[in-house]
């Protein structure tokens, strides 16, 4: 059983280790080279894009403008539809309420859809615990299970592995897998995941899978995947529980087709997943399959909290994963180095919202803002101004290091003080420029080893700009 | 931009920091380019922006910051500052500041009207479509993140280059993608900063053009020390010193000739 811990507050150490990981670095390429090109030939082909990115901000704001009447909504329609609603304000309450629930129907095992929200929950170590045997449907979910990992990425869990990793790993986990069976195609991964896994379906006591939306006008969940996983989670198991968290809600069955639109193309460039699949309540008298029991799981955890303050515009998010396709940072040290579920800039703002600024400090400040994630994001999530709301916080707080802050002072100090700081500046400029007159730049520099340790820094070509321009005009 | 008979506008030339300390001849180009599309050109006395205490979260630095400019630079028709970087500060960033106290907020909105990146001043307010200037040689032009996301700079300066004598662009792969620089990011988190540099300079390698040019100084020193560390002949300059015919200043991170 393994119950994780956030490792954020070690970024540093892990991002370094990052680095230096050369099947890390391989796998990552992956990113670079497949997701962006993708999403722009999908945004490309749809004149209504950026017109549909707006519908999907607006449906988003307006949602959560009025959740609470939604929310009341959604649980209607679900109970008339012979459903339970479960509200679960901690995680701590949404793992009582899974288990509780595997415990009543005696489950021994629970076959998983992928649901960023089980591993919010760190749900399945806590099943294991509790004596319930989880297994992940999705196959970057089952070979993320099979390693003992968490996902590196919110769409692609394994993001982070090379083929032949995955390889080695399948055949030490499958028994009976002939030696010389040959793997050496991703389909032929497919097919042998596939085949272990059908007997896990079957064999299942509850069906658990996340959702993309929950429908406020219907009662229904929405899952979209590629592989269908999420159909058999769903519809083979004796119960059905949906775990999600509370702003998934959208009003009406529109709104999710209007969504649909946007979420595929931004997350893998496809315009549609391969499976979209609805459900609302237990089977009924007519169904020819489906559950007996449908719940559903709404957590909170800390989401209300966040409806009222400055990260509000986070809970738009769709976790599509088009921030971290597009983040320089994620691109150099991959997902696992930020240290707890949700990596990359959606991570950066959500993180210090769920596990506390003081553990994910370094997530929004390991930003260059260069804005890329804002310049995609499906919902219009100002990425980087909610980062730089976070820096405040840490600054308001005295959570940011102590060189940052002495440093800053020292600074403005200076230039809240504009003579003083000509004066300063033109004594210093000339000074360095002198002592990198020879080479014009420096090899290394005090205070700036951060920058020097791998780049040169260029020396000043002399005086001051506005001492030269203020020489010259005479004045 | 033949605008003979009306009073030159008034251009404040916000030098930036980085440039009124480490390379003024990109404040001598810029004043140079904006002198050439018919205006006058003052200099306020003025130390930064206030970007790196943004960034840092201490606003009340940044509000400080913000104020005095605002006040050094009344009385200009225009603000130009040469980088997407610190302009994108002034004319997004300032207002933000204010949000919630109106006298305040319409002072830096009114400011905020004025201020614009120098190449974009140039072509989007001048009219200017062409330079004189001579540069022998292939460049490659790096987009800066801010420039390019915030203000919406891509097209203006390489059509100013298209202008300039025995010059040619040679795209890079990317050249939309960050540096790494970002501000003190380059120094806090200095490992990171320099893998995605790194991936930067094989992009302005493969590209075979000797120059690298781009429009903030900020990301050009830090792409030039990386090229210099690795011993790439690569040359990095800011463009408004190619576009002021100025291009023949030692390079950014060179010894000046003896």
């Amino acid at each position: 059983m393994t119950i994780h811990v956030p490792t954020s507050p070690a970024f540093k150490d892990n991002a370094h280790e990052a680095l230096r990981d050369p099947a890390l670095q391989r796998a990552l390429g992956n990113v670079e080279s497949g997701f962006i090109a993708k999403r722009r030939k999908a945004a490309d082909k749809l004149p209504e894009f950026e017109a549909l990115r707006d519908a999907a901000r607006d449906i988003k704001n307006h949602t959560l403008a009025h959740l609470d009447l939604y929310l009341e909504a959604y649980e209607k329609r679900v109970t008339e539809a012979g459903g339970h609603v479960h509200f679960a304000p901690t995680a701590d309450n949404a793992r009582k309420i899974v288990i509780d629930i595997c415990k009543r129907v005696g489950a021994r095992t629970i076959a998983k859809g992928k649901s960023m929200i089980s591993e919010e929950i760190d749900l399945n170590g806590h099943l294991e615990a509790a004596g319930v045997t989880p297994v992940e449907t999705d196959l970057g979910e089952y070979i993320i299970q099979l390693r003992g990992e968490r996902p590196s990425h919110i769409v692609a869990p394994v993001i982070h592995l090379n083929r032949d990793q995955i390889e080695e790993n399948f055949r030490a986990a499958h028994e009976g897998l002939p030696e010389d069976r040959d793997l050496s195609a991703p389909e032929s991964l497919l097919a042998e995941a596939r085949a272990m896994l059908r007997k896990k379906f079957l064999a299942a006591d509850v069906g658990m899978t996340g959702a993309n939306f929950l429908v406020a006008e219907t009662g229904t969940s929405v899952v979209v995947t590629n592989e269908g996983n999420g159909d058999l989670s769903q519809t083979l198991p004796k119960v059905h529980i949906v775990l999600a968290s509370i702003e998934k809600l959208v009003p009406t069955l529109d709104d999710v087709s209007q969504m649909l639109r946007v979420l595929a193309r931004s997350a893998t460039g496809q315009d549609i997943t391969v499976y979209t699949t609805f459900s609302t309540g237990p089977r009924r008298e007519a169904d020819v399959d489906g559950p007996g029991e449908y719940h559903v799981i709404l957590l909170d955890n800390g989401r209300s909290s966040m409806l009222g303050g400055e990260f509000r515009e986070m809970l738009r998010c769709i976790r599509c994963a088009a921030c971290m396709n597009h983040c320089p940072v994620y691109h150099a040290v991959g997902g696992h180095a930020y240290g707890w579920v949700y990596p990359g800039p959606m991570g950066s703002v959500l993180s210090p919202s769920l596990i506390g600024v003081d553990k994910a400090g370094h997530l929004p400040n390991a930003s260059t803002f260069c804005g890329r994630c804002e310049s995609v994001c499906p919902v219009r999530i100002p990425l980087p101004k909610l980062m730089r709301h976070w820096r405040e916080k840490e600054f308001e707080r005295h959570l940011s290091p102590a060189t940052v802050r002495s440093g800053l002072k020292v600074w403005s100090f200076f230039a809240r003080r504009p003579g003083l700081y000509r004066f300063a500046t033109r004594i210093g400029m000339r000074a360095l420029a002198l002592a990198g007159r020879g080479k014009g730049r420096f090899a290394s520099l005090p205070l700036a080893g951060g920058w020097t340790g791998t780049r040169d820094f260029a020396a000043p070509q002399g005086d001051t700009f506005q001492a030269q321009w203020r020489a010259r005009a005479g004045r | 931009m033949a605008h003979a008979h009306e009073p030159k506008p008034r251009v404040g030339l916000f030098a930036t920091c980085l440039v009124d300390l480490i390379r003024p001849s990109i404040g001598f180009a810029a004043a140079k380019l904006i002198e050439e599309s018919g205006c006058e050109v003052v200099v306020p006395s003025q130390t930064c922006c206030g970007q790196p205490a943004f960034n840092s979260g201490d606003r009340a630095t940044a509000r400080a910051l913000a104020l005095q400019a605002i006040d050094a630079f009344q009385g200009v028709d225009y603000v130009v500052a040469p980088s997407g970087s610190c302009a994108g500060q002034l004319k997004k960033h300032y207002p933000e500041l204010f949000a919630g106290e109106p006298d305040l907020a319409r002072r830096a909105e009114a400011f905020s009207e004025k201020v614009y990146e120098l190449v974009s001043f140039l072509v989007d307010v001048r009219g200017v479509s062409a330079v004189k200037a001579r540069f022998d040689g292939a460049v490659t032009y790096h987009d800066s993140c801010a420039g390019l996301r915030e203000l919406g700079i891509k097209t203006q300066p390489r059509k100013l280059l298209d202008s300039v004598e025995g010059l040619t662009v040679c795209e890079m792969k990317d050249p939309d993608v960050c540096c790494g620089f970002g501000g003190t990011f380059s120094v806090k988190y200095g490992e990171i900063s320099d893998a995605i540099v790194s991936k930067k300079i094989e992009n302005i390698s493969a590209s075979n053009a000797p120059t690298l040019l781009a429009g903030d100084l900020g990301c050009l020193m830090n792409m030039a020390g990386k090229l210099q560390r690795l011993g790439r002949p690569v040359k990095a300059r800011h463009v408004a010193e190619v576009l002021a015919g100025m291009g023949d200043e030692p390079a950014i991170g060179e010894p000046a000739r003896r």
